[in-house]
This record gives structure tokens, C-alpha cells and sequence, in this order.
């Protein structure tokens, strides 16, 4: 079978498997949020509320009906993209989480610039002159970024730069005083698309510290990955063969290394996404930034069950979305993967 | 790297002994008593950290969160691999439908983020030390089962295991005998790995209020309560229990890195 077609098939099987692990994720899902110790209702009510009280209550979520009932009037609603309404204000959840959405993928495409541009800049600075003073001290980084709570480092970051210094915003991700830009709710392209300069300013001041902090916590895992890849490969046998053909170091790393180590890196990047957003979860919630995590918490101290059961299934089924693209990209990309 | 890893557990062990001891026998003040203690105070010699918002000692409470902290982590990943360890040897020893349906069902469970499913373990199970540990579990099982299940499918096909099977060894002997020791050795650095992330992950739970109950002092809700107080420049309830979080997990990393690469030389070696 020729590559195109065998790319073609891999492509399909695993487009089509989307569906299926959705489908397991919302049911997942469903399953524990009715499996799990503790009555709803008590949660939401409290131990004393009356009995008509639930009852209505109970009407309302649908809990009176049997089981399967249930399940396949949430499955049919999430497959006409209805995830419920809040219990707290009646909104749709679906319109909640796409307000919130926008603010959530500006602040972690954002950090997720920022972090791979960290990242190789750290990766590579460690190969100079490897196991000496500045691979180490790149190791060190790597391992201390790790290490570091996204929410403590944010809190001194906040000290740092807005307290102490009083350089950036504490949190919130636009000025007060201002008008939002409408349009699609990415306030730096909305900004940008209307020509209105303070708005771009007082987006960008907000979005420095979240973005960075983010960015640098995350840069750790790519640094890392780099420095082992690119380390592997320098120890190749082409790589070898390049350089007894007398081609300088620099065009060694750049044209016959780099490549073939930045795969692996393209991988780690799509694992790093589901980091990502335990992070950004921590990040957001610090920084009081406006996204899809700030509305979990504020559910969560709520117990407003649907919008933390649609919040929930709707980020897990983005990231197996992400995940099987960048599982394709490098398939693509990489002539050696056989499927 | 292994030995500072080492040196920074024996700390921390040595400091939850220790301040457990000494609350037992009463030297230090209980750490959620603060009746007579001003709030916010600076650090200063009665109250080395300072006093928080209800005029709680930081110092004593970050002490005693490292107590905490240890025995959750401790009960998770124990329970982590109670369950994942004999799953994945099951699974890939006979192999079958069981193995395709556990493995879809781990996959799925292992793509979740690990904060989001523990967030949801946690809302659901509520407050308390055994329940916070069940949420952790819940995300490191899949990491067992994955890690044991593929190295018993490539074991199995090895000819000892074929003769062991000839001779009328029954499925409990070999798995027993044969499977676990040779699975067993991987196990350790997975170990400190997720211990690493779990002190991150209950520090998350804590901080959204989630996870242990209120009464025990738990650095993630701690950080949380320092939250209010950044935007006044109130520095020192947020730096000490973060930095006891960073030194721990700290620890675990160098450890597993150290044994790591230990692991991976001795492999070499072979």
C-alpha cells in the first residue's frame, strides 16, 4: 500500500474512533456523577430543605425518572449540543461555556507560545556544552518548573510584579473603566480588529503576567524533552557521517539533528495540552481570569451539578480532539510511523 | 540527584514526626487554635511565619501539612497500585475481550486531565482524608495499569513462561512467580513520579476547595486563603505553605530522576 493511502486509512480510523471515546467520556461522566455517595439534591438543598422541596427539585433535574431514561435524554441533548441549564440561574450551560471559552484558549495559546519558545531556548542553551554548568543548571530548571504549584507561583508573581512592584493588574483580564470590544470574544483580536488601542493595551497588560507564568511553568516539560532528543540524535550514526564529511557543528544541530528531535517535542506538546489545562485550571482561578475554569470553581461552590458535568464533558472531549490531531500532524509529518 | 531527594524526604518525614510528636505531647499549639494570636501579624519571633487571617500560626500549620500531606499522597498511591498493578497483569496475561474493554476504559480515564478527574472524584466523594485519596487514585491507576499491562503482554510470549506453562504451572504460579518480579521493576520510579504529582494535584484540590476538610490543615487551602490577601501585600501566609509544596514535590522529582536514570544505566549494562 502506497503511504498516501496508508495515511489516508490511519487518518479515518482514527477520525472515527473520535466519536466513540466521546461517547465514553459523557458516559463516564453520567455514570459517576449517579454512582456517587451523596444525593444531589441534599447538596444543592441542604439536610433539612422539606419534601416538596426535592420533590420539585428532583422533577426539575429529571432524577425522578428511571435511570436509562436519564441517560438517554442526556445523551440526545448532548448530541444536539444541549448540555442542561444552570440550576442557579437557568442559564443554558452550553451559552455559559461558550462565553467563557474565548478568554480560556487566548490566555493558553498565549502561554503555549511562550512556553515552546522557553522551552527550545533553555533545551538548547543545555546542549552547548553538555553535562557542564549550564546543562545543569537547565536540568535544575526543567525539574524546578515541575515542581513549582501553577497557584503559588502565580500568588508571587502577583506579590512580585503588582503588589510590590505595581507594574501589571493583580488579576481580572480587562481594565474596569473600559468598554470591551465586541465580536468574537477574543479580546485581542477584537481589539486589534477595531483599531481601538486602549482596549489592545489594557488586554495585553492583563494578559502578561497569567500568560507567563503559565508559559514559563510549562516550558520545563519542553526544555527537557529537546535536551534528551537532541542529545539521542547528536549520538547518531547520520549524524556521524555528517560530521566526518566536515560540516560545521551549528549546521550539524540545525539541519540534521534538530529536525528529527523536534518530533518526539510535537508529541510531548500534545500530551502537555491536558497539563495545560490542569494548570490553566489553577492559573485562572488565581489570577480571577474570566475563563471556562473560574465558571468550574464558581460551579463547584455552587454545586450546580449540570454546569459541572457539561464543563467537564466538554474539556475532556476537546483535548481528545487535540490529541488525535497531533497524533495525525506527526504521522504526517514522520515518513518512519507505520500504522 | 537521587541522594538530594533522599535528604529532602528525610527532612520531611523527620519534621511530620517530630511536629506530630510535639503536638501530642503538647509543646506546640494546636494549629487550628488562634483565639489569643493577633491576625496578620509579621513574622516575628513568637509567631516565626507570621499569623493568618484568623490569626492561626503559618509556621505550625505548614508544619503540620507536611504530616498531611504525606500520609494522602501515601494512601493514594498504595491504592493506586492495589488496583492497577493486578489489573494490568490480568489483563495482559489472559488478554481477550476483558483486555480490549480495560484498556478502552483506561485510555479514556488516562486522556481526562488529571486535575479535571480528580476535581470531579473530589466534588463527588466530598471532604475528607480517605475520599481525597480515592480522587488521587482514581488518576494514577490508569498509569499502573498501562505501564504493567504492556510489559506482561511482552513477557508472556517469552519462552520460560511457554515452559513454565508446559510443565503445568497454573496462571496464579506464573503470574506470581515469573510475571510480577519481572513487571515489579519498573514500578519505583512510576512511585515517586506520581507521588511528586499527587502533593501537586491534593495542593490543587485544596486550593479550590476541594478535598480535605476544613479542619486540617492542608497547604492548598492555605494558599487559597493567602489568595484574598495578596492585593494588600501580605506576603508571608502565602510564601511559607508554597514553598513547603515546592520542596516536597522537589524531592520526589530528584528521587524519581535518580532512580531513573539508574534504572535506565543498569538496563544498559544487561
Amino acid at each position: 500500500m502506497s503511504r498516501k493511502k496508508a495515511l489516508l486509512q490511519y487518518s479515518v480510523t482514527r477520525l472515527a474512533l473520535i466519536p466513540i471515546m466521546l461517547w465514553l467520556i459523557s458516559s463516564m461522566v453520567f455514570v459517576l456523577l449517579r454512582i456517587a455517595p451523596g444525593d444531589p439534591v441534599d447538596a444543592i438543598l441542604g439536610n433539612r430543605a422539606n419534601a416538596i422541596a426535592r420533590e420539585t427539585l428532583r422533577a426539575k433535574l429529571g432524577l425522578d425518572q428511571p435511570l436509562l431514561n436519564q441517560y438517554l435524554n442526556f445523551i440526545n441533548g448532548l448530541s444536539h449540543g444541549d448540555l442542561g441549564e444552570a440550576l442557579v440561574n437557568q442559564e443554558p450551560v452550553s451559552e455559559i461555556i461558550s462565553k467563557a471559552l474565548p478568554a480560556s484558549i487566548e490566555l493558553g495559546v498565549c502561554s503555549l507560545i511562550i512556553a515552546i519558545a522557553l522551552g527550545l531556548l533553555v533545551g538548547f542553551s543545555g546542549l552547548a556544552k553538555a553535562e557542564g554548568k549550564i546543562d545543569l543548571l537547565a536540568r535544575i530548571y526543567g525539574i524546578s518548573t515541575y515542581a513549582m504549584p501553577p497557584f503559588w507561583a502565580a500568588i508571587l508573581v502577583q506579590l512580585l510584579f503588582s503588589v510590590a512592584l505595581g507594574w501589571l493588574p493583580v488579576g481580572g483580564r480587562f481594565p474596569p473603566g473600559l468598554i470591551q470590544p465586541e465580536g468574537s470574544g477574543f479580546l485581542l483580536l477584537d481589539s486589534i480588529c477595531t483599531g481601538n488601542l486602549p482596549a489592545l493595551q489594557g488586554t495585553i497588560r492583563h494578559l502578561i503576567l497569567p500568560a507567563s507564568t503559565l508559559g514559563v511553568l510549562l516550558s520545563g516539560i519542553f526544555s527537557r524533552s529537546l535536551r534528551i532528543n537532541l542529545g539521542r540524535m547528536l549520538e547518531a550514526d547520520h549524524i556521524e557521517a555528517a560530521r566526518s564529511r566536515g560540516i560545521n557543528e551549528s549546521r550539524v544541530v540545525l539541519y540534521h539533528a534538530l529536525p528529527n528531535a523536534l518530533l518526539p517535542v510535537l508529541t510531548i506538546a500534545g500530551i502537555t495540552i491536558a497539563s495545560l489545562i490542569g494548570g490553566a485550571l489553577l492559573i485562572e482561578v488565581t489570577f480571577s481570569w474570566p475563563g471556562i475554569a473560574l465558571r468550574l470553581q464558581e460551579a463547584i461552590n455552587q454545586r450546580d451539578y449540570p454546569v459541572v458535568q457539561g464543563i467537564v464533558v466538554v474539556v475532556a472531549s476537546l483535548v481528545v480532539l487535540l490529541s488525535v490531531v497531533v497524533d495525525l500532524l506527526v504521522a504526517s509529518i514522520d515518513p518512519r510511523i507505520r500504522y | 540527584m537521587a541522594f538530594c531527594g533522599i535528604l529532602i524526604l528525610i527532612f520531611y518525614f523527620s519534621a511530620a514526626l517530630i511536629t506530630h510528636f510535639l503536638f501530642e505531647l503538647g509543646i506546640f499549639p494546636e494549629a487550628s487554635l488562634s483565639l489569643d494570636n493577633p491576625i496578620y501579624a509579621h513574622p516575628s519571633f513568637a509567631h516565626w511565619c507570621g499569623t493568618d487571617r484568623l490569626g492561626r500560626d503559618v509556621c505550625m500549620r505548614t508544619l503540620q501539612g507536611s504530616g498531611v500531606a504525606l500520609r494522602v499522597v501515601f494512601f493514594a498511591v498504595t491504592l493506586a497500585l492495589i488496583v492497577g498493578v493486578p489489573l494490568g497483569m490480568l489483563s495482559g496475561y489472559f488478554g481477550g475481550l476483558l483486555d480490549r474493554m480495560l484498556v478502552l476504559i483506561m485510555d479514556t480515564l488516562y486522556t481526562i486531565p488529571v486535575l479535571l478527574l480528580s476535581v470531579v472524584m473530589a466534588f463527588l466523594l466530598g471532604r475528607g482524608i480517605l475520599n481525597a485519596a480515592v480522587a488521587l487514585c482514581v488518576v494514577y491507576i490508569p498509569q499502573y495499569f498501562r505501564v504493567v499491562r504492556n510489559q506482561t503482554t511482552q513477557i508472556k510470549s517469552e519462552l520460560y513462561i511457554e515452559a513454565a506453562k508446559s510443565m503445568g504451572a497454573s496462571p496464579i504460579w506464573i503470574t506470581r512467580k515469573y510475571l510480577f518480579r519481572n513487571v515489579i521493576s519498573s514500578i519505583p520510579v512510576l512511585i515517586t513520579m506520581n507521588a511528586a504529582d499527587a502533593v501537586l494535584v491534593l495542593g490543587g484540590l485544596g486550593f479550590l476547595g476541594l478535598g480535605l476538610p476544613e479542619t486540617v490543615p492542608e497547604w492548598g487551602s492555605d494558599l487559597n486563603m493567602a489568595l484574598a490577601a495578596v492585593p494588600t501585600g501580605i506576603w508571608w501566609t502565602a510564601l511559607y505553605p508554597g514553598f513547603a509544596m515546592f520542596g516536597l514535590v522537589l524531592g520526589l522529582s530528584f528521587l524519581g530522576e535518580g532512580l531513573e536514570s539508574w534504572v535506565s544505566s543498569a538496563n544498559k549494562d544487561i
